[in-house]
């Protein structure tokens, strides 16, 4: 497996702000890698460094084998980006600014171009100053996937569409991926990330806190467990079993959250116990989420 | 249910946001007025000696299409000749933008949506900036009045004076009322209430120059400005226009609220303009170039026209100037040491480079412009080079420029041609004259591309650099700072041509700074952030 995009030790200072403090992130060739963190983790950022719009302080960057400052020219012909916060020319219509942006690549795809009018429904005679945010989204998705490139890069890219046009979009991203290509999708919208991802790496602080597949960061993240007992057991008796949090015992129930890798100490430890009843919820994708933005350093075996 | 509920609470919100732009149009409206009548009138203590040698100047065509025809040969005509025509514009600018700025803005940004889900009725808005457009029309014209008589002149002729820009203001919110009915956006609505003022414009500019039994003459009367013309203040003092301009106002407000009764919060009664569904940009020169068309365009007519006055006034220049001490003050001003209209002409060209820096500072400055809007983000993110970019940018800003120069020297000749029978010669001359000036107007234009580049959140500088070299090279001497002060405007280093010598060592000089300037700027952005900031 070959890399299209790899991210190691990335550090950018902005004054006195630290954008990204020793970012790692490997893409692979043929995959939709989602890019995720809170606002200002360094998302934006790392996309601007890999697009050679900015001058990273120290770090290694190779963006499809070569150098995004060295080989804009011809690395940006391979590629197409979409910003989340799409400004376009006012007095050009959507047309124009599809064909503008296609012509700078190297080229369209007219076939494409036009069936992808024609699914996300978009008039491009409109000047461009008429259209809503989702239809200027719009405008640069068609522009972006009727390139002829092999990596996509998409900072948020759908904020703006409704959800039919959002399915259009993952549709539009999937056969993207089947044909070869590589995306980098940052976003928010966690079920398009649920549903198109093959891997996500979680950024926080300019720094990378989790990669992988969305079933391998389940495993690190806690399931909910509620338990009735026989006999009435005492916090003391789990103390020593790791990973246990958030213990609310009364008399013979037990509530409590235990990371997914500990879940099977936790019960055979209550099976001592006597379980009647056992109810255990898997994190939600929302829940994994929350956990990984919020907890500065994620402990545990990767 | 008139549909008026409301309009008190949303006048009170108008004004409050307006409570800067209107006083202070107000005001340098009244200042200019009065300022420059009082000048003119203590420049010429004795009345009849000053007015004999200026009937030849003031009966030139060129000057009558510019601010209409002087009204009476009396001192107080002369002092609000230039100012009467032009502060009405100005005063109908005014108008349009406060009553756009309340209605068709407001609509389009989704703002008066907000408001209509409120206890406001359907006409509110619109009555709202009638009335403010129509308080600030009144407001301006009365103390223009008050500032005309306070300046001293004549009562009566300050009185219609106020009368004539009522005309002509009134009117205008009307325009831009009904204008704002018209289509969809803001800027359709600046194009038929701009469009509107240029046609009024142009059309009692071609009835003012046409001859007293040519038809052409009644085109002025077509023309709302034309009404306020014909109010001859200092003149004829026609008080009866009044009523025309009353009506017309109360036509076009009733059709604008008649048209609004007709259509939806938000949509036009027309359709609204469509662009091409393909595109025929191919590169981003040509990009840049589209996007500089529009200004290039505007700038290109004012040159031809500032040309065309330039040069049709030399002939007149020989009378009016023949004075020494205007002679000597041309002179100190940038002027040459050849013949009176030879300064005159040196003069004007220089004011006009100052001018086309300005431009070239505008078409430049796009860099920046493109950069915090986010659409440089989308061009560099293709396959066009940063530095390729930007020199595209800068280049056409320099050759922009430079046709502009170009365009007012060939007008200028080619009019001038007939004061010196030598068509060939004349437009050789001034079009030579004219393009001596760019080695400075480039040299402004890489000052920016510096700040772009080095210092990008203090590219608005430029504009202050460009005042001061301004400044500095057109009256260091009137101010008798010494050289070495005034040497720092690149213009202080033009030669002063027509007449003068040509100055290659100087305009290479210049020139070297301008490619080194341009070359510093060009590296600064390639290596910088961006966006920055």
């Amino acid at each position: 497996m070959t890399s299209a995009i790899q991210v190691v030790d990335l550090r950018k200072t902005f004054g006195r702000t630290k954008a990204l403090d020793g970012l790692d992130l490997e893409v692979d060739t043929g995959e939709i890698h989602g890019f995720l963190g809170p606002n200002g983790a360094g998302k934006s950022t790392t996309i601007r460094i890999l697009l050679g719009l900015m001058r990273a302080d120290s770090g290694a960057v190779s963006l499809l084998g070569g150098d995004p400052r060295r080989d804009v020219e011809t690395l940006h012909r391979r590629l197409s980006y979409v910003p989340g916060d799409v400004a376009l020319w006012p007095n050009l219509s959507g047309g124009e600014v599809i064909d503008l942006l296609g012509n700078l690549r190297g080229g369209l795809d007219e076939r494409r171009r036009a069936e992808l009018l024609e699914r996300f429904a978009l008039d491009p005679t409109k000047k461009s100053r008429t259209y809503s945010k989702g239809n200027r989204q719009k405008v640069a998705l068609v522009a972006a996937l009727s390139s002829d490139v092999e990596l996509l890069i998409l900072d948020e890219p759908t904020s703006g569409l409704d959800p039919l046009m959002e399915a259009v979009f993952r549709e539009a991203v999937r056969d993207f991926r089947d044909g070869g290509g590589t995306v980098l999708l940052s976003s928010h919208i966690l079920g398009e990330v649920e549903s198109l991802c093959d891997r996500v790496s979680i950024i926080r602080e300019g720094r990378n806190v989790e990669s992988g597949t969305l079933s391998q960061l389940r495993h690190l993240a806690r399931t909910t467990v509620g338990a009735g007992l026989e006999r009435p057991v005492a916090e003391t008796d789990l103390a020593d079993l790791s990973g246990v949090v958030d213990l609310v015992i009364t008399d013979h129930e037990l509530h409590c959250t235990v990371e997914t890798a500990h879940l099977g100490a936790l019960l055979e430890r209550l099976g001592r116990h006597g379980i009647r009843t056992l109810t255990s919820a898997p994190p939600t994708l929302e829940e994994l989420f929350m956990e990984q933005y919020r907890t500065p350093e994620v402990a545990g075996p990767r | 249910m008139t549909g008026l509920s409301g309009t008190a609470s949303l006048l009170r919100l108008a004004a409050r946001r307006d409570r800067v732009l209107i006083p202070t149009s107000a005001l340098a409206l009244v200042v200019v007025v009065a300022g420059s009548a009082q000048a003119t009138v203590a420049l010429y203590p004795d009345e009849s000696a000053a007015l004999a040698p200026l009937r030849a100047v003031l009966a030139n065509p060129a000057l009558t299409a510019l601010y209409g025809p002087i009204t009476s040969e009396s001192l107080d005509s002369f002092a609000t000749f230039k100012t009467i025509l032009t502060g009405a514009v100005f005063l109908c600018l005014l108008a349009y933008v406060v009553v756009r700025r309340h209605t068709r803005t407001e609509e389009e940004e989704g703002r008066l949506e907000l408001l209509g889900a409120g206890a406001i009725g359907r006409r509110a808005p619109l009555a709202a900036a009638v009335l403010l457009g129509t308080a600030a029309v009144l407001g301006t014209a009365l103390l223009t009045m008050v500032g005309a008589i306070a300046a001293g002149l004549d009562r009566t002729g300050s009185v219609a004076l106020g009368v004539s820009w009522i005309v002509m203001g009134l009117t205008w919110v009307g325009v831009t009322a009904v204008a704002a009915q018209l289509t969809e956006t803001a800027r359709g609505t600046a194009g038929f209430a701009l469009g509107a003022l240029a046609l009024a414009y142009l059309l009692r500019a071609l009835g003012d120059v046409a001859a007293d039994d040519s038809p052409l003459h009644l085109l002025t009367w077509l023309s709302p400005l034309g009404w306020g013309e014909k109010v001859a203040p200092y003149g004829a003092n026609r008080f009866w226009l009044l009523a025309v301009g009353l009506v017309a106002y109360a036509a076009l407000l009733v059709g604008a609220f008649v048209l609004q009764s007709r259509r939806d919060l938000g949509a036009g009664i027309l359709p609204s303009r469509v662009g091409p569904a393909r595109g025929r940009l191919h590169s981003s020169l040509a990009l840049t170039l589209r996007l500089a068309r529009g200004t290039l365009a505007g700038w290109f007519v004012a040159f031809v026209v500032l040309g065309a006055v330039v040069g049709s006034l030399a002939g007149n220049v020989q009378s009016f100037l023949d004075s020494p001490e205007t002679a000597d003050l041309l002179r100190k001003m940038g002027g040459s040491d050849g013949s009176i209209v030879d300064t005159f002409f040196a003069t004007e060209i220089h004011v006009a480079a100052v001018a086309a820096a300005a431009l070239g500072i505008s078409l430049v400055t796009r860099l920046r412009t493109e950069e915090t809007a986010g659409r440089a983000e989308a061009v560099l993110a293709t396959a066009v080079p940063r530095r390729r970019w930007a020199l595209e940018h800068l280049v056409v800003a320099m050759a922009g420029t430079a046709v502009l120069m170009a365009c007012l020297g060939v007008v200028a000749g080619a009019l001038d041609s007939g004061r010196t029978g030598d068509v060939a010669g004349s437009i050789g001359r001034l079009s030579g004259a004219a393009l001596s000036t760019l080695p400075a107007v480039w040299v402004c234009i890489a000052v920016a591309a510096v700040l772009i580049g080095v210092a990008p959140r203090f590219t608005g500088v430029s504009w202050a650099v460009l005042i001061a070299f301004f400044t500095l090279g057109e009256f260091g001497d009137l101010l008798g700072l010494p050289s070495v002060v005034s040497g720092l405007s690149p213009f202080a280093h033009l030669p002063s041509l027509p007449g003068g010598e040509t100055a290659v060592g100087a305009s290479l000089v210049l020139l070297g700074v301008a490619a080194l300037c341009a070359a510093v700027g060009l590296e600064g952005l390639r290596r910088r952030d961006l966006p920055f900031g």
